[in-house]
């Protein structure tokens, strides 16, 4: 072993002066040229499995023989692209509700996330409060809980309480969500190792200082995927609000099917869910897969 | 004699039925520093824990500078502003740069504006040839240079106390000596410390009294002369014996 083994910081620049004069060997230039052969022949193999699968779904689909009195009714284009300007409006609702809803959601389920960990002898009750609210939320289906703060918070004609099926419908997305990302939350808190937080509390940090500067920052970065994740089911589930006489997207095609008896306003709303959905998830899967290998780096160290 | 730094009489410290440490009491007088050895499981880490009051205590008294820390009602965090510990994983914080883990606490805690902290880390990390990683994250630096920001990350507070627990025993031999001359260096310069560690030869040199922990009890201390070199209890003989067996002496 060398034992005047430089540090690796200082070592890296000799490396890379070394790379600049080195030539693959003969071996090498013949496993390169195996190598690119196999590649070669695997993209091969995938568009031929990707040609004749595809083309076999598809050919099942138009030859199918109500194919074209589907075509009619689900993809009336001409029809699609008149009543778009009324489902687009309708989806600015969605967007908008997205944005309130997913505010209110990151606060409330933050506070939450946060009671739950806590272990403040003062806090008890509203861990206690917190964790009933955790579990009911999570097991009662979305859509009741829409059905039950938009129709039954006006029933009870409380003065003061508002009859806005908007707002109403918010509220209930809102109840909802908090509880699944506060679970999301409380998760990575969780695992980020109480060492972090003896050597904060070490260094004279409050526990308030070490969860603000140490623990959470940490947690929030391991749970990004997830809560995006919970952000494309938010998009998504703002559709629910329709229920209650929302004109959003899903509303506004439903009122345009219910004029023509024709469902293409249905897939017109799907195609714009789909335009922001999509681009979303694809940005997900990315940051996890950069999350993951951010972790395995630091597995190697 | 001045008041001790630090002074610990008749501690115990348990874990439910399990006694880890009891009737532990030394004193630690400034300028000097105090080395624990013992095998695996003596009860080191958790004495240096307990200084620190990240465990509890079960009985006895710890005093800092005269001060009474192990009464319930005083204040965690103001104590541990006096306090340097540095663990034997490290634990920097990873996603923080070299400089924001070093200047954390001196902001937070201390007030101090960001510029005054930097300029002060700079100072420390040049002192420490660690200038150039001021900017780089934990990961991008070796074990021996993670722990070297962790010693410098608990010096940014001015401790009266340093606490190292094991301080080298998750560095591979060449790294051991780097982080080891970092502290001598401190000893040098009159840090008082208490150190636990496995290194005996660093023990020898950075001592001014070795205590030897055996099931949670110190059963002999003195100058690291005597009691690595001349010990006379049969149990620190019989440690030393298997220490020196590995080829740790």
């Amino acid at each position: 072993m060398d034992s005047t083994a430089p540090e690796p910081g200082s070592r890296a620049s000799s490396h890379s002066q070394e790379i600049v004069h080195w030539q693959p060997s003969a071996l090498e230039q013949s496993r390169r040229k195996i190598r690119s052969e196999q590649n070669r022949k695997n993209i091969l193999i995938a568009t031929a499995s990707s040609v004749l699968v595809l083309g076999t779904l598809l050919t099942i689909l138009v030859t199918s023989p109500g194919f074209e009195s589907l075509s009619d009714t689900f993809f009336a284009w001409a029809y699609g692209v008149e009543i778009l300007p009324k489902v687009i409006l309708g989806f600015t609702t969605n967007i908008m509700l997205t944005i309130i809803a997913g505010t209110c959601v990151s606060i409330f389920g933050l506070i939450l996330a946060l009671t739950r960990t806590s272990r403040s002898p003062a806090l008890t009750p509203f861990r206690i409060l917190a964790t009933i609210y955790v579990d009911v939320f999570r097991g009662v289906p979305m859509l009741l809980i829409i059905l039950l703060v938009g129709f039954g918070i006006p029933a009870l004609r409380l003065p003061g309480f508002t009859k806005n099926v908007l707002i109403l419908g918010t509220t209930a997305v809102v109840i909802t969500y908090s509880a699944y990302v506060a679970e999301v939350l409380r998760s990575g808190i969780l695992t980020v190792h109480p060492s972090q937080r003896a050597a904060a509390r070490s260094l004279g940090l409050s526990n308030f200082q070490t969860l603000r500067h140490v623990v959470l920052p940490q947690a929030l970065r391991r749970v990004t995927p997830p809560l995006l994740n919970d952000l494309v089911a938010l998009i998504k589930d703002t559709g629910l609000v329709s229920i209650l006489g929302v004109t959003d997207a899903v509303r506004a095609a439903q009122i345009s099917t219910s004029r023509s008896f024709n469902y293409t306003p249905y897939v017109m709303a799907a195609i714009l869910f789909l335009m922001v959905t999509v681009p979303l998830t694809r940005f997900t899967d990315r940051t996890m897969r950069r999350a993951i290998e951010r972790q395995n780096a630091q597995g190697l160290a | 004699m001045s008041t001790p730094v630090l002074e610990v009489s008749g501690l115990r410290k348990s874990f439910g039925k399990d006694v880890v440490l009891q009737e532990i009491s030394f004193k630690v007088p400034v300028h000097t520093a105090t080395v624990f050895i013992g095998s695996s499981g003596s009860g080191k880490s958790t004495l240096l824990r307990c200084i620190n009051l990240l465990d509890g205590i079960d009985d006895g008294v710890i005093n800092l500078d005269g001060e009474e820390i192990s009464d319930p009602r005083i204040d965690a965090d103001k104590v541990r502003r006096k306090l340097g510990m540095v663990f034997q994983s490290f634990n920097l914080f990873p996603h923080m740069s070299v400089i924001d883990n070093i200047t954390l606490s001196p902001i937070r805690v201390q007030g101090v504006s960001k510029d005054e902290a930097r300029s002060k880390a700079e100072e420390l990390l040049s002192r420490f040839d660690l200038l150039e990683k001021a900017d780089q994250f934990p990961d991008r630096l070796s074990g021996g240079q993670q722990q070297r920001v962790a010693i410098i990350r608990s010096l940014a507070l001015k401790p009266r106390l340093l606490l190292l627990d094991e301080v080298t025993s998750a560095l591979d031999p060449v790294l051991v000596n780097e982080v080891l001359s970092t502290v001598r260096d401190l000893k040098h310069e009159g840090m008082t410390m208490v150190i636990a560690t496995h290194e005996m030869g660093f023990a020898k040199q950075v001592a001014d009294e070795v205590c030897f922990l055996h099931q949670g009890r110190i059963v002999e201390f003195g100058p690291p002369n005597e009691v690595l070199e001349n010990p006379s209890d049969a149990r620190t003989k019989d440690f030393l014996k298997r220490v020196h067996e590995a080829g740790r002496l």
